[in-house]
């Protein structure tokens, strides 16, 4: 099991630590910085943090000595914008999202997804980024729109790890994207998501689905899980297709989604009311746990606070490390808790961090 | 000789010490900044080449208007200061 945890958040990327006396911060790092997102590359063990400075842009540092040292390396740039252009979409960094690892086969090789919905790939650990152009260029991008910010963004990028060619992506709103050629070329991938938001007649539409996150499970990566904006799917095809799952436990409205690394069966969700009330049920704050596929769900709540609590956990911060036994989440509100055993219990890291938007194992 | 100077706040990411330099527009003096100091461009300017919507630069007291296409004019002695506006919590 990962002995330490990453913990991005609005004031800085926090260092935990596991010790024979329990998990301690060992050390805050771009103290007073918004970090938007935090990657560990299990290839090399390089750290990779994206700052959202707001007046200066988006930054992403690298650290190749387990936080000791960093380095700002490049954070991904649009091209020109080109003259007479219709896109009313700004051509500017406006969130470094997500980073993912390419696959094992080919080192150096990151994946960073964006508002306002660029794709960007580097073949050189960060040194330099290029736009997907087969993705950006779509005329279907003309339909994305924003889902809680002012743009689209691509919030979860999955690399099968069989076949590095094999990339999906998630788009909020822009639906479920995949690429069997490494980017080359991109096919709508969200049949069976069903947006509740929108006009009936619309609600099938691939290209307008809002999927909050979508992740896939490493040891059987036809699997996929993803947290809608309205619900819970899952595929079983690569994310050919889409079931949608009726009930999960207290709501099906959330943000965040962790599947077990070996077994496709068993997934993780931190459920909230609804889209016009992001608080937990009842005020009591459960992890939502299926062993069976989405037949059905547990709700799990052991060393989470009793009710009334309002603790929203948002897409990137509920996190599962390599053994599928060690869980890790963090709230809007600044709590972030661990369990060893799958969810059953939970116990308390911290109440008193800044809002958190993402961890990872390490 | 124009003179550009950054906001203390750059500081804590990369080296901005007070720039002196001949140019006749703000475009022409941030482009020699960058040029010796290249990591800065990221810093102020967006990835269309516009100022930062944070960013604000005032010339002789006044705030810079082509924030697009940086063609304010710099009268030769003129200061430029970079700075940010106070936002965040």
């Amino acid at each position: 099991m990962s002995d330490q945890l990453w913990i991005a958040t609005r004031k800085g990327l926090m260092q935990w630590t596991r010790s024979p006396a329990g998990w301690r911060q060992a050390r805050a790092h771009f103290l007073g910085d918004p970090v938007s997102h935090v990657l560990v590359d299990p290839r090399d063990a390089a750290i990779y943090a994206s700052l959202n400075l707001g007046h200066f842009g988006c930054k992403l540092h690298r650290s190749d000595d387990g936080g000791a040292h960093w380095q700002e390396v490049a954070a991904p740039a649009y091209p020109a914008k080109p003259e007479g252009s219709e896109d009313k979409t700004p051509w500017d960094l406006k969130l470094l999202w997500t980073l993912a690892p390419g696959g094992a086969d080919e080192p150096g090789v990151l994946w960073a997804g964006t508002i306002p919905g660029g794709l960007f790939r580097s073949a050189d650990r960060g040194a330099s980024w290029q736009l997907i152009e087969s993705l950006w260029h779509r005329a279907e991008r003309a339909e994305w729109f924003g889902g809680g910010y002012d743009h689209p963004g691509i919030h979860s990028i999955l690399v099968d790890p069989r076949d590095s060619r094999r990339v999906v992506v998630g788009i909020s709103c822009g639906g479920v994207w995949r690429s069997e050629d490494g980017g080359a070329s991109w096919a709508l991938s969200a049949t069976g998501m069903r947006a509740a938001f929108m006009p009936p007649e619309m609600a099938f539409n691939e290209n307008i689905q809002d999927p909050h996150r979508v992740v896939q499970c490493a040891a059987a990566p036809d699997t996929l899980w993803a947290q809608h904006h309205n619900g819970v799917f899952v595929s079983r095809d690569g994310a050919r297709s889409w079931q949608e799952i009726e009930r999960a436990g207290p709501s099906v409205f959330g943000f965040a989604v962790a599947v077990h690394p070996r077994d496709p069966q068993t997934a993780w969700f931190v459920p909230a009311v609804k889209d016009e009330c992001r608080v937990p049920v009842d005020g009591q704050l459960v992890v939502t746990r299926t062993r069976d596929g989405g037949q059905s769900f547990e709700s799990l709540s052991r060393g989470l606070p009793p009710a009334p609590g309002y603790d929203l956990v948002y897409r990137h911060a509920l996190v599962v490390d390599a053994s599928g036994r060690r869980l890790a989440m963090g709230s809007t509100s600044g709590n972030a808790w661990l369990s060893e055993d799958a969810a059953d219990t939970w116990h308390m890291l911290s109440a008193h961090l800044p809002p958190v938007s993402a961890l990872s194992f390490g | 000789m124009v003179t550009v100077t950054f906001t203390a706040h750059l500081q804590r990411h990369f080296d901005c010490p007070r720039h002196e330099l001949q140019a006749s527009t703000l475009g022409e003096a941030l482009d020699q900044v960058f040029a010796k100091q290249p990591q800065a461009r990221g810093y102020i300017l967006d990835d269309q080449g516009a100022l930062r919507q944070h960013v604000a630069v005032f010339i002789d007291g006044q705030r810079a208007r082509d924030r697009d296409r940086l063609g304010d004019a710099l009268r030769p002695g003129a200061q430029v200061h970079v700075l940010q506006a106070l936002t965040g919590g």
